[in-house]
């Protein structure tokens, strides 16, 4: 059913921390595990040992260097930094991938907002995958059906787990916490909390897709140069001087120590 | 239209069993799901207590390992050139009593002509004792081109390290320092830990001349130039002492700072301490004016002055001596800022956080307690700083001594095993004193004295022959590697190639991938492996190796023991060895076939256990002459080190009701895997802290079994062992070091930490010639070499670029993709680079261990792996550029022995693309089958 | 994009067929033709063209035997519209032709509206790339405008060469090539404007890193190529670009249209050189097509660092 339905009242989705993501790969590889055994096909290799290994993953780890500028606008490439940037399917509101389906296959659930496939109905075409801006369907070459994040329906409301293991696979297993899960819908919501707390944002607002998922950007960082500290530094040289530099180093010195064994 | 109707609730599985994870050393616990006997679903245990739930990128590919086509099917005996890879299958009576033909006449005229190094073992308490009772001091496992300096400087520092034997206390530090780690043994307790710091918002700092993974979510970060860590650190410690910035109460109650040191220049006894006739060390008592020994309670030391002993004897505080020293302007912000690559500003700001964090942001915990000297508490005092380091610290040839400095640094602020600082792990700590000394050689079919590795305490302890010449083929513990508490594996193929100190028979390894990604100059170690005398023999005349995939060191064994994977086996994660403890609790745990053996192959512990049996060996023989254990779970059960000690401290006793001490309970196995693989038992609530101190504690780990006796530790600033070394440099005692060593000695063996600059770049003629560093990382999608046989794995880190900072590239003219030759003082290697800002700018890297020989680990010969993939280690050779004295130096920290991989020096320049590949390319090994699988649908059988 | 030969030979042919089976409709509304067998050959050339294109579109789908499946959410989808509307097209054709040839007599409006279904078929499968806003290029009411010219072009192009005795067929057909490719250049124009930042995406809006000097790719997930990157960061395409442009209107336009001149004003035989000039404009848009896909940039790519 490639309308999308009505505002949904809930809206699953993760939330991904950039400031901790350490760019491991535990969830990416945790997903594949999971999902090659799970919903619809398995998420099959191709050249697995030869020279041009490829394979279906619905969740990837991208790492990116970015450059701050200063005050002047001016790059500073002594404090580059890496952030590490994981990257599934959205879940977005407005999905073009499910609008553009010919077949009904691409579709988002009316109950909670998760973007899924049916596999049975999904011709293979391609056409979502090119519709979607951030590269999170991969069409499976064994199976020739469009795979995707399916926000691990099969866990979350799986009986046949228990209650705390009803969270998607890759949350489970982040080391880091960096993956949050939840309702978005719901202002209340730990995952909503922590998006207005962090200033939260949308990848490619200006592609009108209306994200569910969203990203926590990296906190502020000191640069390497320090130069923010400067004011403060000098307390402890002050504290040097007072104590040490005011005569030789080893009498200021040793009239600290006086003092301090002094008072113990 | 109706929505289409999915099924929710799958069956997960069949069944859940609990077992640790073995994709790499952090122990993780993992819950297996099983569906039609096959690995269905790998997950984190959530009741373990290292991950707590979480899984790594590699444990989440189990399966892809498990089921690798690289494992080996059956045991084999070569039949081509080693290092083809050619072999023909034995069975496995045939391959036990191989060994047994090629091992019992050694024993039986001289042991130490078997070297048996294991690799990425484990299993080291049952390792180590068979080398023991087999006779041979040729023991080692790989932490001496690990980690030893880590180990080391910890131990005869502070009586325990970082590593895997402590941790941050993670829930209540408020700044933490990370030096030199990439994903380090603890990897996914590390991850856990800054995020929980994240959480709270605690401050991380992050040391590392690269600014990936962990460092890139630091707070602040240092991108130190390599080797000179020392300096940075050093430097903190003069801007904190000149501050009055130390916890002058901490360092007169835990230290050995107020103790005195012998001030007799050019005497015998000179930097040795002030002892009385018990041989317990003196401080100086301000109140009473006269020396006691610093077991006695309520003295009010003094920390300054030069002090008259009873026998006229001069003698100083260490404190003063540190004084002395760390105050120097040498150790000036100004004066290390060009040569650690920090801006002066950023080492005075983070000397001055420091001091902020440990003495105005400390903690109390209402706890009372009491310390060893019998002292009551009222609550624990904590400062929350805490540091971590791992080997961008250790693997340097001033490794130890950079340690050594970290960890001063850390006492000085009084966070060691305080509430929010550096906490110790059971069984640690422990004294230095408390390890035994290295077991000695007591001839043919003898055990050794003791265990094979131990800690010395000054010369006399060192394996050497009368002439000085090394009891080892590795060299360890002799004069050029005194403190080489681990042993040093890189050096135990070229010393046996060259007959160095002695040719061997047997050369027997295990998990270790020598011929390969562990050994320094990869190239010449083949050469060294397949080289052959005149009479047309091996120099090195008979390999056995036991692997469970087809690694590039196959090809190079005679005799192959084929492992099981570890779903498949028992394995032990000891308190005898590197257990699973936490600050607060001790922790054990297992491995349990999970999954039977398809394959004709044997766990390793199993075989060993056999052979033992077989070559009639103490402790695994029975009164039958046969082999005493059934196999490695029945000595896991029924082995004890010393009465009521056994592998296994949790379920002990008849009933299992026991632990620490206790009877062999027939039953603990299962006891085990009902718990989910692992036991664990909390620290009594007084015990937690100050350990080192803390008669609670002491109490307690005396019962555990830890040690019969309480073992205290007061933190040695000054190592008097490192005094006792220089004094025999200087010609003192009855143990001199050979002539070429002694200037070393005297120069790098200094009893307070202390920096000195790396060796390779020292060495060289003209430092010009190769002025960047090269180093590697660990990737956290990839152990070492055996991740690349993994298919999911494998296309994270299908091949490895070499990271060159910006300037360089702009310098060399290089762009991304380019092919540069890099050259170090011992070869070059053709590689494609990428450009990078985030980088220290005098310094490249790469990922470790990526790279692969053409055919081995069942890839296809043109797997990227092998053609664009590369090692680091064909620059990186294990003796130090030529001084033109036709001596060979190791490329090794002089005190322990630790390899220093990250040393090394190199240049680069811009190549000629040709075919693309990188180099040296080394000739293909044989596969051992053909791989005819292409795609892959794991899992399609239980899908909806 | 990865320029699936699969999907430019659909386009294309089913172009043609659909613009020739229009102007067939038109000519025998406005009675140019006439029932006969020379239409009952050119009908089945149309309808043959137009089914080979739709058929070979399936050949790039992972399960083709579903394909019918692809009917059904014309609704929202551009995709299962033009499948619904080119059986809709090719059914109303045969029927009204099938009838005429039994009956003698068909009404003529039915043609006109055929006329309009085929090139709402047409449209409609431009829109299946149009819609794409994570394609600017492609994201444009200039590429629906460009394929109902290429469509009318080779239609006309067809049926000039089919019925040689309507000599104004010549001037139409170098009309209908002046206005395809004047249309076609000008979606190049826009094109080459119409970077992947079109719509304001950069990395930094794509990775939400924005207030940085610059961002930059510094390692893949994966170090070999993944199904997204062999079909969305396709770059061989732009390295000849411009070579390859010049190549499709030689071809496409610069010698059909010489060929016409020569029939139109030098007395060369018209069938022969309608044909000809037929084949190659259809090889001129074969290479216009692969250009269509391998130039364009899909803003996914951004996350490749490409
Ligand atoms: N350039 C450079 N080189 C380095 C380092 C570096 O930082 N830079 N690091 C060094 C360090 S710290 C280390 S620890 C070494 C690591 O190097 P190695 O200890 O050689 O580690 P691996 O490459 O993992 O190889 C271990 C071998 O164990 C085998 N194996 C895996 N599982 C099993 C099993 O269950 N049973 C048996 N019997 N065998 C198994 C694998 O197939 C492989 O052949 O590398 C060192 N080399
Ligand atoms: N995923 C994964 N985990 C592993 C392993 C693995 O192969 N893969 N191997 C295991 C093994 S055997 C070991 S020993 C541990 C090692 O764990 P780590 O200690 O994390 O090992 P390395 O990757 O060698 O990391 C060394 C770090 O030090 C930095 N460095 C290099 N030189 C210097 C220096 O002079 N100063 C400072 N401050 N930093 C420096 C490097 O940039 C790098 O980040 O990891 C273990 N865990
Ligand atoms: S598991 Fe967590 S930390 Fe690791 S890459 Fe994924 S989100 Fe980042
Ligand atoms: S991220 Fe892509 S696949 Fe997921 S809902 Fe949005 S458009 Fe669709
Ligand atoms: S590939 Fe499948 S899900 Fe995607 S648009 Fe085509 S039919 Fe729909
Ligand atoms: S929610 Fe499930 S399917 Fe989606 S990325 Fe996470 S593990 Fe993969
Ligand atoms: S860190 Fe990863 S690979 Fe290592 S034991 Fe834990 S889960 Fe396994
Ligand atoms: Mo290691």
């Amino acid at each position: 059913m490639t309308n999308l339905p009505q505002e949904p009242t809930k809206k699953l989705g993760l939330v991904i921390d950039l400031d901790i993501c350490v760019g491991c790969h535990a969830c990416a590889v945790n997903c594949k595990e999971w999902n090659t055994g799970g919903y619809g096909n398995a998420l099959s290799d191709q050249d697995a040992y030869g020279a041009s290994p490829s394979g279906t993953w619905l969740n990837r780890i991208h790492s990116f260097e970015a450059i701050p500028q200063d005050a002047q606008g001016q790059p500073v490439p002594s404090d580059a930094r890496i952030v590490h940037f994981p990257k599934s399917c959205l879940h977005c509101d407005d999905a073009p991938c499910v609008t553009v389906c010919p077949t009904g296959a691409s579709y988002k659930r009316a109950e909670d907002g998760i973007v899924l496939v049916n596999e049975d109905h999904c011709i293979g075409c391609g056409l979502c995958a090119w519709a979607c801006a951030y590269g999170a369907r991969e069409m499976d070459e064994a199976a020739g059906v469009m795979k995707k994040c399916t926000l691990c329906v099969d866990r979350i409301y799986n009986d046949n787990l228990p209650e705390e293991d009803r969270e998607p696979a890759c949350v489970r297993s982040c080391p880091a916490n960096a993956r949050h899960f939840g309702d978005l819908a719901d202002p209340q919501s730990d995952v909503s909390v922590m998006v207005a707390a962090r200033g939260g944002v949308d990848l490619m607002p200006e592609q009108g897709n209306r994200p569910v998922n969203k990203y926590l950007p990296p906190r502020p960082k000191t640069s390497s140069c320090a130069s923010s500290n400067e004011e403060e530094a000098p307390n402890l040289v002050k504290l040097a001087q007072e104590n040490t530099r005011g005569g030789a180093a080893q009498s200021g010195f040793l009239g600290w120590l006086d003092n301090a064994l002094s008072r113990m | 239209m109706t929505q289409h109707k999915i099924n929710t609730s799958q069956k997960v599985s069949d069944e859940v069993k609990k077992t640790t994870c073995y994709m790499c050393a952090c122990r993780c616990g993992i819950n297996v799901h099983m569906c039609d006997g096959k690995v269905r679903y790998i997950e984190g245990n959530r009741d373990h207590p290292v991950n707590q739930g979480v899984l790594c990128a590699k444990g989440s590919a189990g399966i892809m390992q498990h089921y690798a086509p690289s494992r080996l099917n059956t045991p084999m005996r070569r039949v081509g050139e080693r290092g083809e890879g050619k072999f023909e299958p034995i069975s496995w009576e045939e391959a036990l009593s191989t060994a047994t033909e090629w091992l019992a006449p050694i024993r039986k005229d001289d042991p130490s002509c078997l070297a048996f190094f294991t690799g990425r073992d484990q299993s080291q308490g049952l390792t180590g004792w068979w080398a023991q009772q087999f006779g041979t001091q040729n023991f080692a496992a790989h932490g001496g081109f690990c980690s030893v300096n880590m180990a080391a400087a910890g131990i005869y520092t502070m009586g325990g390290a970082f590593w895997e034997f402590g941790s941050p206390d993670w829930e209540r530090t408020k700044l933490f320092m990370i030096f030199g780690v990439a994903e380090d043994h603890d990897s996914n307790p590390i991850k856990m830990g800054l995020s929980r710091l994240k959480e709270r918002e605690a401050k991380i700092i992050a040391v590392n001349p690269v600014r990936t993974g962990y460092n890139a979510i630091a707070d602040e970060w240092v991108g130190i130039t390599p080797g000179t860590d020392g300096l940075f650190v050093l430097a903190l410690i003069h801007e904190l002492m000149g501050a009055g910035k130390v916890d002058i109460d901490y360092l007169c109650r835990y230290t050995n700072a107020p103790w005195l040191v012998i001030d007799n220049p050019g005497g015998a006894d000179d930097g040795l301490f002030a002892r009385n006739e018990a041989g317990e060390a003196l401080i100086w008592d301000k109140k009473a004016d006269k020396p006691c020994a610093y077991s006695e309670k309520g003295i009010t030391p003094e920390m300054a002055a030069s002090v008259s002993l009873a026998d006229g004897r001069r003698a100083r505080p260490v404190f003063a001596l540190m004084a002395d020293k760390y105050l120097d302007d040498k150790y000036s912000p100004e004066a290390v800022a060009e040569a650690t690559g920090i801006p002066t500003s950023q080492i005075k700001s983070i000397a001055y956080q420091l001091a902020k964090t440990a003495f105005e942001e400390e903690i109390v915990i209402k706890q009372k307690w009491t310390d060893w000297k019998g002292e009551t508490h009222s609550e624990m005092r904590g400062r929350p700083v805490s540091f971590h380091a791992m080997r961008g610290i250790s693997a340097h040839s001033n490794g130890f001594q950079t340690c050594r400095s970290i960890h001063l640094l850390q006492i000085l602020l009084g966070s060691v095993e305080c509430p929010g600082g550096f906490r110790f792990k059971p069984p640690y700590p422990k004294p230095s004193s408390a390890h035994p000394a290295p077991g000695r050689p007591k001839g043919p079919e003898t055990p050794l004295s003791g265990p094979p590795l131990g800690y010395i305490h000054g010369p006399e302890d060192l394996l050497v022959e009368a002439d000085g010449s090394p009891q080892r083929i590795d060299k360890a513990y002799s004069w050029d590697a005194p403190f080489s508490a681990h042993g040093m594996m890189h050096m135990v193929i070229s010393n046996a190639y060259a007959g160095d100190p002695y040719p061997v028979d047997v050369l027997f390894m295990y998990m270790a991938n020598m011929s390969w990604n562990s050994s320094m100059n990869s190239g010449g170690v083949m050469e060294m492996l397949k080289a052959k005398n005149e009479d047309g023999e091996y120099v090195i005349p008979k390999i056995i190796y036991s692997d469970a995939y087809e690694s590039e060191m196959v090809a190079f064994a005679d005799l192959i023991l084929p492992d099981t994977t570890y779903l498949e086996r028992h394995d032990c994660i000891s308190l005898l060895d590197r257990p699973i403890c936490e600050p607060d609790a001790v922790a054990d745990s297992i491995r349990w076939p999970v999954v039977e053996p398809d394959r004709d192959v044997r766990g390793f512990q199993s075989v060993l256990l056999e052979l033992g049996g077989r070559l009639g060996l103490n402790g695994m023989t029975g009164e039958d002459g046969k082999p005493l254990y059934k196999d490695y779970a029945d000595y896991i059960i029924n082995h004890q080190r010393k009465p009521g000690i056994g592998p296994l401290a949790g379920f002990r006793g008849e009933d299992g009701s026991q632990s620490g001490r206790g009877d062999p309970n027939p039953g603990q196995l299962d006891a085990y895997i009902d718990n989910g693989g692992f036991w664990s038992e909390e620290l009594p609530e007084a015990a937690r802290f100050y350990k080192h101190a803390n008669q609670d504690y002491q109490d307690w780990a005396v019962k555990m079994g830890f040690f019969d006796a309480p073992q205290p530790v007061t933190f040695q600033l000054w190592l008097e062992p490192l005094a006792k070394f220089q004094l025999a440099a200087n010609g003192h005692g009855e143990h001199i070091p050979p002539e070429h060593i002694k200037e070393q000695i005297k120069a790098c063996f200094d009893p307070l930490p202390d920096w000195y600059a790396p060796f390779e770049g020292e060495r060289l003629d003209n430092v010009n010639d190769y002025p960047y560093h090269a180093i590697t990382q660990r990737p956290a999608a990839m152990y070492h070499s055996w991740g690349s046989q993994n298919s999911w794995l494998r296309q994270i880190h299908t091949k490895n670029p070499l990271y060159v900072p910006g300037p360089i590239c702009d310098e060399a003219g290089l762009v991304d993709d380019d092919w540069a030759w890099v050259s170090s003082h011992h070869g070059r290697i053709k590689v494609q680079i990428k450009r990078m800002e985030a980088v220290n700018n005098k310094t490249m890297w790469t990922w470790n261990a990526i790279g692969k020989r053409r055919g081995a680990w069942a890839l296809s010969p043109d797997a990227p792996e092998a053609k664009k993939g590369f090692l680091l280690n064909h620059l990186i050779h294990e003796l130090l550029p030529g001084k033109g004295d036709g001596l060979r130096w190791s490329n090794s920290d002089p005190i322990t022995g630790q390899a220093a991989w990250y040393d090394l020096r190199v240049n680069i320049e811009k190549a000629e693309v040709g075919e693309g590949v990188s180099e040296p390319a080394v000739p293909a090994q044989e596969p051992l089958k053909e791989n005819g699988q292409t795609e892959l649908r794991y899992g399609q059988e239980w899908t909806s | 994009m990865h320029p699936a030969k699969s999907v430019i030979f659909f386009t294309t042919i089913s172009g043609a067929g659909f613009g020739f089976i229009a102007l067939l409709s038109l000519a025998i509304c406005f009675g140019i033709a006439a029932f006969d067998t020379a239409l009952f050959t050119s009908a089945i050339i149309a309808v043959g063209l137009s089914s080979a294109g739709l058929i070979s579109s399936t050949f790039h789908l992972g399960n083709p035997q579903r394909a019918w499946r692809a009917l059904s959410q014309y609704q929202s989808s551009w995709l299962s519209r033009e499948g619904v509307l080119s059986v809709i097209t090719l059914a109303a054709f045969v029927l009204w032709l099938g009838s005429a040839f039994v009956t003698g007599h068909a009404p003529l409006w039915i043609g006109a509206a055929i006329a309009i279904l085929c090139g709402l078929t047409i449209f409609a499968t431009a829109m299946i790339y149009a819609q794409l806003k994570p394609v600017p290029r492609w994201h444009s009411h200039l590429t629906p405008a460009s394929y109902l010219g290429f469509g009318l072009s080779s239609g006309i192009l067809l049926f000039a060469s089919l019925t040689p005795s309507v000599t104004a067929l010549g001037y139409i057909s170098m009309a209908s090539l002046i206005l395809a490719w004047a249309i076609k250049m000008m979606w190049w124009q826009r094109a080459d404007k119409t970077g992947r930042d079109a719509d304001g995406s950069t990395l930094a809006t794509a990775t939400g890193l924005t207030g940085y000097a610059s961002v930059k790719l510094f390692e893949a997930p994966h170090l070999t190529k993944n199904y997204l990157m062999k079909e969305m960061v396709f770059e061989i395409g732009r390295k000849h670009a411009t070579k390859l442009r010049r190549i499709s209107m030689g071809l496409g336009f610069v010698l059909p249209f010489i060929l016409l001149m020569l029939a139109a004003f030098f007395g060369a035989p018209i069938i022969i050189c309608a044909s000809a000039a037929f084949l190659l404009h259809m090889t001129g848009l074969f290479v216009e097509r692969w250009l269509f896909f391998a130039e364009a940039e899909h803003v996914v790519a951004l996350y490749y660092g490409k």
